[in-house]
């Protein structure tokens, strides 16, 4: 088993795919001769030659709309946003055709797409390149919205989002790219889609996270550990379809909720969990959920931008909160 | 009122023409059209198409259909662009293309109940790879640029037929798609109706481009403007691209000259924009006349087929007619049941919900 970073499991999952089903497609800015910027299709234009893994003109409403023209006419393609703050040029093709394509023709035409892009803070990156637009997504029926905290759960959530029959979203967290190494088993198990997953058991709080901000969650949670308290972390995963059972699960057993994500606070998607919290588990609440987000503001640029981001700090305060309340 | 006054199609230099207004023929006809009687079947088509188009309204004024878009003086461009089509390519039309659609294999019914509300109507009985119409201007461009690669990449003789109004020149899904197109020299042919107008605003306000053809030049392929009021142009010309394209010739483009003679929709009201003189002039240009005139003149044609031909037609569209109006409703749980291929648990509930409160008595819709 090889130990990858995040874009390394990226890589091996499109190369497993493309190298086990002449369906897909890679295209997108730069992803061919240069590997794509962050080097998520290293060496794939090689392997698989540049009709399988296309250099496009810089064009994302073209890429989307293509990969829809693409997915109806039989293949499978992985269409990469070099930023998710270019990603909205796509979201006209995005909202209005590959969501609906199959609704709209009653399943006689399909969309088995996947919308791949780097997204989120914290890599000093130019202005518009950490943003973390999922929620906008997430609100898109017929969408599937994926976000992995980890190279195994890239590698095994890309290859479930490729072979999906519909499309996926699948934003990559640019803060985990090269962070940290993973044994991953390059043997082509996809994980489940329409899952979370429970990434560490205790009794006394739930965590809920998803993508970068699984890190700091872990280590508030490592925190409040060394002080006898045990948390319930979820990585939510998949957003969209919400598994909201798992989470409900945890909460009926801890009756205290931390969610943690960075995007910004109003209409993110850790407003839609509390809200199911609410309507489905009020009765085990003990403590009012706690979200600790991004601030609605504009991300900042590099200097402050881990002042926006959510800290340990601000997440073991809301973990205190809830412990606390009475 | 200052209007804005769009040029004659005829006045103005159409691209190329067979036939001109009165029937006669300027050049030597295509080896398709050298029989008069094999030009029937083009006759036939469009004058379903217009007598399709007349009922649709018919039905919409009446409350039987929901908004509705005509196709009233375009015929000749659907029924010259899918006569020249093979079964198994892919169409990709804008709203506008029914006619087209029709000679696709697409059933009345199949139109109607799309028009009429029902996402069934886009489950097409035949043309299962053709796309359903496309309601954001252009977006179709992009797909059809998709769908053109895939051919291409499996080393197919299919192709892909865009076809788009003069206001989708102006978006940049058109810019985007033609430009990668071009660079990818995928089989696809992009067909512009100009009718001249973009609801409200004249090809003259659209673009300060002398001609929407010559927009393929910036994408390295050629465009050609075609007389789009000109059955036998327009499939000349699409047979030609089409020929060319499964040859492994790069896109093409093909600008037909036309016009819009009815409102843009049945929720438009066109007097509010252009003059009356300007519409009733351009009745002299329209394609069913022109053809009808040259097979009159050919002898291939009379007065008594023609009679015939229109019964044929309205008796086609009541039984049509009919068969929509006797479908009901789709069930409530079609709003879920073909959102993904197979329910997401966390839609279940509201499936649920949707199902206890559906009531086949629920006449809110009318």
């Amino acid at each position: 088993m090889a130990e990858l970073n995040l874009v390394e499991a990226v890589n091996a999952a499109l190369a497993y795919e493309l190298a086990h089903d002449a369906c897909v497609v890679l295209l997108g800015e730069d992803i061919g001769v240069n590997g794509g910027v962050f080097r998520a299709t290293l060496g794939l234009q090689a392997r698989f030659g540049a009709e399988r893994v296309l250099d496009t003109p810089l064009a994302e409403t073209a890429i989307a709309g293509a990969a829809i023209g693409m997915a109806a006419e039989g293949l499978k393609p992985v269409a990469e946003i070099q930023f998710t703050g270019f990603i909205y040029p796509a979201l006209d093709q995005i909202v209005n055709h590959a969501s609906r394509l199959r609704h709209r023709t009653r399943g006689r035409l399909t969309c088995p797409m996947v919308l791949r892009s780097p997204y989120g803070a914290g890599i000093h990156a130019p202005e518009h390149h950490s943003e973390s637009p999922e929620a906008l997504f997430a609100h898109v029926p017929g969408l599937r919205m994926v976000i992995p905290s980890s190279p195994s759960r890239a590698y095994g959530l890309l290859l479930a989002a490729i072979r999906d029959p519909d499309p996926v979203i699948f934003f990559e967290p640019t803060r985990l790219y090269r962070l940290f190494r993973q044994e991953v088993d390059d043997n082509g198990a996809a994980l489940p889609l329409d899952a979370c997953f429970v990434v560490r058991e205790g009794g006394d709080m739930t965590f809920v996270s998803w993508g970068a901000m699984l890190r700091e969650t872990l280590d508030a949670a490592d925190i409040l550990a060394g002080e006898g308290v045990t948390a319930d972390v979820i990585d939510v995963a998949t957003l969209k379809p919400l598994d909201m059972a798992t989470i409900l699960e945890s909460v009926a057993k801890t009756g205290r909720c931390v969610i943690v994500h960075e995007a910004a606070r109003s209409g993110g998607f850790g407003a839609e969990i509390a809200a199911g919290l609410v309507e489905h588990g009020l009765s085990s609440l003990l403590a009012p959920v706690q979200r600790v987000t991004g601030y609605d503001v504009v991300v900042p640029l590099a200097r402050l931008e881990y002042q926006y981001l959510p800290s340990v700090e601000r997440i073991l305060a809301a973990a205190r909160a809830a412990l606390e309340f009475k | 009122m200052d209007r804005p006054m769009n040029a004659d199609t005829d006045s103005q230099n159409v691209g190329s023409r067979f036939l001109s207004p009165a029937g006669q023929v300027l050049q030597r006809l295509p080896a398709f059209a050298q029989d008069p009687a094999a030009l029937a079947p083009l006759y036939r088509a469009m004058v379903l198409t217009r007598a399709f188009d007349t009922r649709a309204m018919a039905l919409q004024r009446t409350g039987k259909l929901g908004t509705f878009a005509s196709s009233l003086g375009q015929e000749a461009i659907g029924v010259g662009v899918a006569s020249a089509m093979l079964f198994n390519d892919v169409l990709l039309p804008y709203y506008r293309d029914h006619g087209a659609q029709l000679l696709r294999g697409v059933t009345m019914v199949e139109i109607l109940l799309y028009w009429g509300g029902d996402e069934r109507g886009n489950d097409f009985s035949a043309a299962r790879r053709d796309f359903p119409l496309c309601v954001p201007i252009a977006s179709q461009v992009c797909h059809a640029l998709g769908v053109a690669y895939a051919m291409k990449l499996r080393r197919e003789r299919r192709v892909a037929v865009c076809l788009l109004g003069d206001g989708a020149t102006s978006k940049g899904d058109f810019y985007e798609s033609m430009n990668m197109a071009g660079a990818w020299r995928v089989p696809l042919l992009l067909l512009i109706n100009n009718n001249q107008w973009a609801i409200s605003a004249p090809r003259s306000a659209q673009s300060a481009a002398r001609t929407l053809a010559q927009k393929a030049l910036a994408a390295g392929f050629e465009g050609i403007q075609v007389d789009g009021n000109d059955v036998i142009a327009v499939r000349a010309a699409v047979q030609n691209a089409l020929d060319t394209l499964r040859g492994g010739g790069g896109p093409a483009l093909i600008e037909a000259m036309t016009y819009r003679l009815g409102d843009h929709t049945t929720a438009d009201d066109a007097t509010r924009y252009r003059a009356a003189e300007e519409v009733s002039r351009q009745w002299q240009f329209e394609p069913i006349a022109r053809l009808r005139n040259y097979l009159v003149n050919t002898g291939a044609w009379g007065k008594e087929r023609d009679e015939h031909l229109q019964r044929e037609c309205a008796e086609q569209i009541d039984r049509a007619v009919d068969a929509y109006l006797a479908t009901p409703p789709p069930a409530p749980a079609a709003m879920f049941d073909h959102l993904y291929a197979a329910l997401p648990a966390a839609l279940a509930p509201q499936r649920d919900s949707a199902l206890r409160f559906a009531s086949p008595e629920d006449k809110r819709d009318g």
